[in-house]
This record gives C-alpha cells, structure tokens and sequence, in this order.
C-alpha cells in the first residue's frame, strides 16, 4: 500500500511541486483555448498569446521562487 | 528524420539518463551495504512491475483519440517541463541546493545499515520502480502524440545501457553526470514540445509547422537564462 502511495506521490510531483506555476498554466491554457473557441482571436494570436504567456509565467514564478 | 523525432529520442535520452542515475544509486547503495543479492532481486521486480505498468498502459493509451490524447500530454509535457525548468533555473542561480548524487548514495546507505535483507530489497523495488515510472512517462509523452513510441523508447533505452555500463565499470555513483544542466535542456524541449502539442489542441497556429519547435525552444532557453539572472538578483 506504502508503495502505491509512493508511485502515486511521485506521478503527482512529477507535474506540481509549485501550485501556482501548475495554476497558472492551467488557467492562460483554458483562456487562450475560450478565446480560440468564442472565435476572438485567430490560430497565429493564440500561438503568440499562448507563448509569451507561457515565458511570462515562468519567469515571474522564478522571481518569486528567489525571494523566498 | 523529421524535428519531432530528433526531439523524441533526445528529450527521452536525456531525461531518462538523470532518472536511471538516481535509481542506479539506490540500487548501488543497497549492493554495496546490504549484499547483491536483495539489490538484483529488489531491481528485477521494480523492471517487472515497470512491464506490468507498460503492458495495462499500452492498450488503454491506444483507445483515446489521438486529438484528445496531444492536448492531455501536450499539457502534462508542459506542466511537467516547466516545472523541471523552473527548479533548474533556481538551481543555476544557487537559490536551492544542486542534487548531490555522492550525498544521497551516502544517505541511502545511511538508512540501510542494519536493516534486514527483505527490507534492502524493498528499497531498490521502490527505486527502481519510482524512477522508472518517470521515464516511461516521459517515453509515453514525448513518443505517443505523433506515433514516436519506438524513437522515444530507443532513446531511453540509450540512457539506460550508457548509465549502467558506465556504473558497472566505475562502481561508484555517477556524481560528475551534469543533472542540473541536462534538467535545463530537458526542461526546455519539453516545455517547447508540450506549448507545441497542447497549442494545437486548443486551435493555435504555428508558424512553420513543426518547424516552429526549434525558434520556440530557443525562447524558452532564452527565457530561461534571463530567469537564471533574475533569480541571481533576487529582483
């Protein structure tokens, strides 16, 4: 039991160990795909948004991953 | 070869070789305090426990719909490399420890000393299985988007016969492996990879088409080492 509890621990830290940067993530994917979905923006935007989003959101989760 | 495969057997190939040097430390560790025999044996059942995991895997994988299937690994890709790159940039910039492979053989056996046989075998079963569901996640996401199973699985299968050969001749943890660097790297082609994926799922264009993997890898990279001089300055 202890060891399906491990692989599980481990299958879970293998895609968060810092809530926000997983949040994050999760809530400009779901922006970007309603915004793509409602017909907003157009296929090269949502790239862009999407990508500079992405770049965004990491660096400002090292900012504050450095002053802790 | 087109991009997609090159960037399957290198993504598998390097981040199965910082998963297969933790486990071949455990597994040294058990060996070297606690006998061979409850390491070979403790590793055997973490490889069949791995097969048993592929084998009910597999088919299951096979009966999603492709187009559902990029978005899922597309976004575990994603959350997953951002999340390696996001420590290696941190790492780089000293604001946490590096993994010390030498440090953690030392605990292992640490932990190990007195404990009876089942127990050391037990510890090499849990390392070589923990360790060994990362890698055939990673060989699952970067190879069944695009039908790259087999370029994925060569390329871990690459880092596996490399670290043991290797271990096997050095009979010592493979500590000057650059684990930080190769999390870097990793952490940047899966991030790229899984932007990739995941954006054509929710109906991004990319520009170029899966040329596009290479620019938008170089900008992560980018990204990244700006993260490295922020992280530095505590900005």
């Amino acid at each position: 039991m202890s060891t399906l509890r491990a692989v599980w621990d481990e299958l879970l830290g293998l895609f968060v160990d810092d809530g926000s940067l997983a949040a994050a993530i999760l809530v400009l994917v779901g922006l970007v795909a309603v915004l793509r979905d409602i017909g907003a923006i157009g296929g090269p935007v949502a790239g862009g948004l999407l990508f500079g989003g992405l770049v965004l959101i990491l660096l400002e989760n090292v900012r504050r991953g450095a002053r802790r | 070869m087109l991009i997609h495969d090159l960037t399957a057997i290198l993504s598998a190939f390097l981040a199965s070789l910082v998963e297969v040097v933790e486990a071949f430390t455990i597994v040294l560790a058990v060996g070297v305090t606690s006998g061979w025999r409850p390491a070979l044996l403790g590793t055997g059942a973490g490889l069949a426990a791995l097969v048993l995991l592929v084998a009910v895997l597999g088919p299951l994988l096979n009966a999603v719909p492709l187009e559902a299937m990029q978005g899922v690994i597309g976004l575990l890709l994603l959350l997953f490399g951002m999340r390696w790159l996001r420590k290696a940039v941190l790492r780089a910039a000293g604001r946490i420890p590096l993994h010390d492979e030498e440090a953690a053989f030392d605990q292992e056996r640490k932990l190990l000393r007195g404990r009876p046989e089942f127990a050391a075998g037990t510890v090499a079963f849990q390392g070589v299985l923990l360790e060994g569901v990362e890698v055939v996640f990673i060989v699952i996401a970067v190879g069944t988007g695009r039908g790259l199973l087999g370029a994925a699985s060569l390329g871990a299968a690459a880092a596996a016969v490399l670290v043991l050969a290797t271990g096997f001749l050095l009979h010592r943890p493979l500590s000057l492996v650059p684990e930080n660097t190769l999390k870097f790297l990793v952490g940047v082609m899966l991030s790229a990879f899984g932007t990739f994926w995941l954006g054509e799922s929710v109906g991004a264009a990319w520009p170029g088409a899966d040329f596009s993997l290479l620019p938008m890898a170089l900008g992560f990279l980018f990204a990244a080492i700006i993260g490295v001089r922020i992280a530095e300055a505590r900005i």
